[in-house]
């Protein structure tokens, strides 16, 4: 009764120990309102909980958006951060997954000396080999993208490292739910029958000069 | 315009060219039925208290002396109305003395709105003076918040705020409202109540399959046990509860805040759990084989350590919050819903049953703690006097029928273990986050609630030195609360604690106290002080009989222990009657 309460309840079809940590994706479908990533961010520092990853952004229905939040916890610990999200009153809906279950990947730049990449033909067998390929190509530096996971860009690090690499950068972890069809319908159904309002924000910023105030 | 009193209607305001955000304010809260605002005007707020002069007749506003003190008046108005309390507080500084109160409310589940003013929009991020960041210092400890930047927003942004903090599991709500909002003129088409918010599903929906399991285990059960908590208040399914309880014949305990949900002299009410709460509901815990848990979140202070805790039983967990499934305590069998509807469902399935034999166990544990703490503690005869003796009489004099409110610490305890009731939402307390201060203040809003019940504030002597300027609201307004001060010279529970568990280092726990009978005198309110168990009886007459606030201060033994007690860190079975 308790594990068939806790997989109708929540999208998990993973039924593994409970008191393991590992690396959980939680993905939130909300408003896009202001506060409402603070909102769910003091959810986790509340229990010191460090996020591992976060993004945000529109999902693919207009009106709704989508964060993305890697955590290393337990299922138990997980399981009831997610019901706290939902909770909110501007959360739609919260899921999460282990590794598994998704599909995921992380962007990463990074930029190199051009004269040492033009010098050492080397690279560019390396840089095909991981998959990266440039983006901005300048006198003075050269930079590369490639998309993975994880321990891919990473690699990529220590390969360019010998090569002088002057700045690198990587994205929060984005990630696609791989049995997310049914609930994709009802969302898209959801936003159809009940349009989102659009974000109030302050227009009064830069007005200082021309407002009486007390 | 309608009357004050007279509950919402959809669409019950006429449309009005050109009147400021601020008349708007006013003009949507009492179209959300509001008739009391517990508040304290500043800077940032002034146009809604100019708004507000316009309509004094319709929309009262009670002047307490520190925000604080607002926010506890509205949760006390609320815990006994059952509606959405008001508060109205500045920017800056006024909202910041809010945030205990808030807390507080987040944890009771008490539906409260909270307007605060805010420095101009384009002020925001500046420092300005009294500017603070309102919305994120507030956002863990509200149901939902929202600043408002325009006047446009403010009608429909006070619906949602009505609809979110009364609906589902209830909560503190707080509108931030710039001031040039305030100022702003616009034309107001009406005010229309919020009924639904696409996001937010303030009830789960009842799932009979699950309503169908709990009552099988009910039903196979020999020694079945209910817990209640505010739930049951809040749901407003008391009779319901009672019917369940009436027909399934299974004794039920209380929590803190459930307590009053049922009759203190019903025969299945079998008394209160946790950490303070009576011998029997707590060892007996351990002994049911299915537990019924309505409306209530398995507190600490409720289940002492978790892996002791009723591991024998099925769990079968009412409540409307998802979230509080599973979060402490498993349950075998979760029923989501609002226990107004799902009592009623269960109590179709469940048999007509007595456990006459199970029930006696209760009774027996019961005599044995009268026999162990309560015969003394409630009717000590000789010695010094016990905070049991005085709520013992003044059971008697009231006859249970008055509202108790109470702060924190010894005397809450033993005010809640004693008192009687006869009716719900007579028992106001700070519950989950035992705030000191929180009565007298909470006692005025229970009054402004429930005008024609009689009030009674039980305060320690030191709670209630950290509220005791809101004696300047009951001098001002008349609110007929009678104040009992118990003083026993001591932070008495940390004093019992050190007591208990640090060999009696007393550190920082003696307080001394002014003359509080002369304080009150100073606000021209009436008391006097009992020394003697001779003049106790007379003492409480007079405060009952006296027309408005009257204070009773009665000094009680210093060094007196609540018992029975779960020592932090045990089960619930190892509860010591000394």
């Amino acid at each position: 009764m308790k594990q068939s309460f806790a997989q109708a309840f929540m999208y998990s079809p993973n039924s593994g120990s409970a008191s393991i940590k590992e690396e959980y994706t939680i993905t939130v479908y909300t408003e896009n309102h202001i506060g409402l990533l603070t909102r769910i961010s003091i959810l986790f520092s509340r229990r010191k909980i460090n996020i591992e990853s976060l993004n945000t952004s529109p999902s693919e229905i207009p009106g709704i958006h989508r964060f993305n939040i890697v955590i290393h916890e337990t299922e138990e610990v997980v399981k009831k951060l997610v019901r706290q999200i939902e909770k909110q009153v501007e959360v739609l809906k919260a899921y999460y997954n282990t590794n598994d279950e998704i599909i995921w990947q992380e962007m990463a730049l990074y930029k190199v000396p051009t004269s040492e990449i033009a010098a050492k033909a080397k690279v560019e067998r390396l840089l095909r080999q991981y998959g990266a390929r440039a983006v901005v190509i300048r006198n003075d530096y050269t930079v590369f993208e490639t998309t993975g996971h994880r321990e891919e860009t990473d690699q990529l690090i220590e390969v360019l490292a010998p090569f002088g690499l002057i700045e690198f950068v990587r994205s929060a972890r984005v990630a696609i739910i791989k049995a997310s069809a049914g609930f994709h319908e009802k969302l898209r159904e959801f936003e159809q029958a009940e349009p989102g309002e659009e974000v109030i924000e302050n227009e009064y910023l830069d007005k200082q000069q021309e407002v009486f105030s007390m | 315009m309608e009357v004050a009193t007279a509950p919402a209607k959809a669409n019950t305001t006429q449309p009005i060219m050109n009147i400021t955000g601020s008349e708007v304010v006013i003009r949507s809260l009492l179209a959300e039925g509001a008739s009391t605002v517990f508040g304290y005007p500043g800077g940032a707020i002034m146009p809604i208290y100019d708004a507000l002069y316009d309509f004094n007749d319709q929309l009262q506003h009670i002047l307490v002396r520190h925000e604080q003190g607002a926010i506890h008046a509205a949760q006390g108005f609320a815990r006994t109305s059952g509606k959405t309390g008001v508060v109205f507080a500045t920017s800056g500084p006024g909202a910041t003395n809010l945030v205990t109160g808030l807390a507080d409310a987040m944890i009771d589940s008490t539906p409260v709105v909270c307007i605060t003013g805010q420095v101009f929009a384009h002020l925001l991020g500046t420092d300005a003076f009294q500017e603070t960041d309102v919305i994120n210092i507030t956002a863990p400890v509200t149901k939902w918040n929202y600043q408002v930047t325009d006047a446009s927003e403010i009608s429909e942004v006070i619906a949602k705020a009505f609809y979110i903090a009364a609906s589902g599991r209830p909560g503190p709500v707080l509108v931030d409202i710039t001031k040039n909002a305030q100022v702003q003129k616009i034309d107001f088409a009406g005010h229309t109540p919020c009924k639904h918010i696409r996001s937010y599903r303030p009830k789960p929906q009842v799932r009979n399959e699950f309503v169908e399991a709990a009552a099988k285990l009910i039903n196979e059960a020999e020694r079945p046990y209910i817990l209640f908590g505010q739930g049951v208040i809040l749901g407003n399914a008391e009779s319901e509860f009672k019917a369940f309880v009436e027909k399934s014949g299974i004794p039920a305990a209380w929590t803190l805040l459930g307590l009053s949900a049922l009759p203190t002299d019903h025969p299945l009410n079998v008394g209160m759990l946790g950490m303070h709460g009576n011998y029997g509901p707590n060892v007996l815990t351990n002994e049911c084989d299915v537990l019924i848990a309505i409306g209530m979140r398995f507190d600490d202070r409720v289940t002492g350590r978790l892996d002791k805790y009723a591991k024998q039983a099925k769990i079968i967990h009412l409540d409307i919050d998802p979230a509080e499934i599973d979060k402490n305590v498993k349950a075998t069998v979760p029923v989501w819903g609002d226990c107004k509807e799902t009592l009623p469902l269960l109590t179709n399935l469940v048999a007509q049953k007595q456990h006459t034999a199970w029930v006696q166990r209760f009774r027996d544990m019961m005599d044995e703690e009268k026999q162990a703490v309560i015969n003394h503690e409630c009717d000590p005869k000789s010695g010094e006097m016990t905070m049991g003796e005085v709520i013992n009489l003044l059971n008697r004099l009231t006859n249970g029928d008055a509202v108790i409110v109470t702060d924190v610490g010894q005397h809450q305890m033993v005010a809640c273990r004693y008192a009687t009731f006869n009716q719900s939402r007579s028992n106001v307390t700070s519950g989950g986050l035992g705030t000191m201060g929180f009565a007298l203040p909470a006692a005025i809003g229970a009054k402004y609630g429930a005008p024609n019940r009689p009030v009674v504030a039980v305060i320690g002597d030191g709670g209630f030195q950290m509220t005791l300027q809101e004696l300047g609201t009951i001098m001002q307004f008349g609110a007929d609360v009678k104040i009992i001060i118990l003083n026993n010279n001591f932070l008495g529970m940390v004093r019992q604690w050190q007591e208990l568990f640090l060999e009696k280092r007393y550190s920082f726990v003696d307080i001394t106290s002014p003359d509080f009978v002369q304080v009150a005198k100073g606000y021209y309110i009436d008391g006097q002080r009992i020394t003697d168990r001779s003049h106790l009886e007379a003492g409480l007459q007079t405060m009952l009989n006296h027309k408005g606030s009257y204070l009773l201060e009665v000094m009680v033994a210093k060094e007196n222990n609540v018992f029975p007690m779960v020592p932090q860190g045990c089960g619930v079975a190892e509860i010591r009657l000394k």
